[in-house]
């Protein structure tokens, strides 16, 4: 008991004291994973438009595999990272194995499935005639995607929480594509699988509670918006 | 009509809906400036065919044509040349000021220019006051309004109408349509009404596409279609509730095939004698009496105050009288063709 007690005391003191390595972590662990959103975002928007709008040959298997991704395991996207930008992989020539930029690719493709399944949901529960009329006064192809992108914003803010939780939380392939390299590549979650490894448990519960604070703000400030009756 | 007059021409337009042909049409000529109803029973292929001039569906074949040039090569700059209304209001979840603001603001139009518009329709459509609200703070007819507020605020050269007044309960919808027919008559743009109403159709419509099974049935003046059918099944779609063969008309008439129609509220009875009463039925204000005239089953409408005067009951004798103006005369097939 005492063990946890001096853990949060020392986890305080060092917030307090404004620990620089606390806050470089937590900064780099932002920018990571805030940079995977906004592409799983960018990417993941349209190609869910595209499956809950198109009918096309495949579309069953795209819409399973990005069911299955919702539930893949961080660590085979790691690997599967990994064996890409290796530097005997085909991607190797690159030299970007243990870098934030490997980071990011293997949070957003984490994430991706989450964006393009919630965008997926959403968009698909908009009245089709709504989006006839769309086209009806006179939108070409994207001003139909920011309209339903518009129509659609409390469902697609639930796939921005969905797809930045699934990338700030992760460890497994951040650790394995990005090595928790001190002052390159450690992000919250490697360093409190060390932390913990070494028994430096204060340490290791201050981290924590930043995660714990930070994917909290995030969704209050998300949730906030969404609960706006109407957002205009 | 000549083909210059025409503001939207069809020509051999095939649609189909899972492998069914639901619309086959050889040739449709909208006029402009002007009001085409089209009309025709559920399922008729009415909205299918505002569709296709919409192009949110794809043809099997056929082409249509905007002031004589293919629709199909910019399906963006032609949709930008029309507007549409629906049934259903189909707003966008913001305000009513933003939402008839949208076709113009998708076709660039500067922000000044797009206020003045709204307001200038919201006001027309009596709307005004309505402006900052939310769309779904708004009541079925309110929402009718602003919906055909949009559809005019980018000053279309097509209106393309699909059921607008249908979604609107009785009395808001008498008022709808009295200030749409006047917004209509000052800037008369080629209208395309689908509808199913007839008075709406005759109240509105300066030419009348009559559709069944998809295909072009009768075209014309409103008036002349519903009096005038060409055949039995148009004759049954505008209301002629008699439909007799004309072998078995039980009166005079020249002799020939084909069909003798005429609607129950055209035939009159009386105290008398020559036919029997079947049935009777109250329908409103109105009486609804099935008469059996030389085996031939008629059925005619009258008021609730004549019936009472004629004072007979099923069974008994009355004498029925159709008036010769308002008997129609479908030629058979062969004579018409000849």
């Amino acid at each position: 008991m005492e063990l946890i007690w001096d853990g949060i005391r020392e986890a305080a003191r060092l917030w307090w004291a404004g620990d620089a390595q606390i806050i470089e972590i937590t900064l780099r662990t932002l920018a990571i994973s805030s940079a995977a959103t906004a592409l799983a975002l960018v990417v993941g928007i349209p190609l869910g438009a595209v499956l809950a709008l198109r009918r096309f040959w495949g579309r069953g298997l795209l819409v399973a595999s990005v069911n299955t991704g919702m539930g893949m395991p961080p660590v085979v996207i790691g690997l599967l990272v990994a064996l890409v930008l290796w530097r005997s992989g085909p991607l190797g020539g690159l030299d970007q194995i243990y870098t934030p930029t490997a980071m990011v690719i293997a949070q957003l493709l984490l994430s991706l499935p989450m964006v393009v399944g919630f965008s997926l949901a959403s968009i698909q529960s908009i009245n089709p005639r709504l989006i006839g009329q769309m086209w009806a006064m006179g939108a070409n192809r994207w001003q139909v995607l920011w309209l339903l992108i518009r129509e659609t914003r409390l469902g697609l803010l639930a796939a921005v929480m969905a797809g930045f939780g699934a990338a700030i939380s992760e460890v497994g392939a951040s650790l394995q594509v990005g090595g928790n390299l001190a002052g390159e590549t450690r992000v919250l979650t490697t360093a409190m699988v060390l932390e913990t490894g070494r028994g430096n448990f204060e340490v290791a519960i201050a981290l924590g509670v930043v995660l714990v604070v930070l994917a909290f703000a995030v969704n209050i400030i998300l949730t906030a918006v969404q609960q706006r009756r109407f957002i205009t | 009509m000549t083909g210059s007059d025409a503001h939207l021409q069809v020509r051999d337009l095939s649609v189909q809906r899972g492998g069914v042909e639901v619309l086959d049409i050889g040739e449709i000529d909208i006029p402009r400036g002007q009001v085409t109803v089209v009309i025709g029973p559920n399922g008729c292929g009415k909205s299918t065919l505002l569709g296709a001039l919409q192009l949110v569906l794809h043809p099997t074949r056929g082409e249509l044509l905007l002031d004589g040039a293919p629709m199909s090569a910019d399906p963006v700059g032609t949709r930008r040349r029309m507007s549409a209304a629906f049934q259903e209001p189909l707003l966008l979840s913001m305000s009513v000021q933003s939402n008839v603001e949208l076709p113009l603001r998708l076709r660039g139009v500067g922000r000044d220019q797009r206020r003045r518009a709204a307001d200038l329709w919201l006001e027309r459509f009596g709307v005004a006051h309505l402006a900052d609200r939310h769309a779904r703070q708004l009541s079925g007819g309110e929402a009718q309004r602003v919906s055909l507020a949009r559809a005019f605020a980018s000053q279309p050269e097509v209106m393309l109408l699909d059921e607008p007044f249908a979604g609107v309960d009785a009395p808001t919808r008498a008022g709808l349509i009295a200030d749409f027919a006047q917004i209509l008559s000052v800037t008369r743009p080629t209208t395309v009404l689908v509808t199913h109403d007839r008075d709406e159709a005759l109240r509105l419509g300066d030419y009348a596409v009559l559709l069944i099974d998809g295909r072009v049935r009768q075209t014309g003046e409103p008036l002349d279609v519903f009096d005038h059918p060409l055949d039995r099944e148009v004759a049954e779609f505008v209301g002629m509730d008699n439909v007799i063969e004309r072998s078995r008309w039980p009166w005079r008439i020249a002799a020939g095939g084909g069909y003798v129609c005429v609607r129950s509220e055209q035939l009159s009875l009386s105290r008398g004698s020559g036919a029997v009463v079947r049935q009777v039925e109250l329908i409103g204000p109105m009486v609804s009496v099935s008469v059996d005239v030389d085996g031939v089953s008629l059925a005619a409408q009258v008021s609730r105050p004549q019936w009472s005067a004629i004072g007979v009951g099923v069974g008994d004798e009355v004498a029925v009288c159709a008036d010769a103006e308002a008997i129609h005369i479908i030629a058979a097939e062969d004579e018409r063709s000849g």
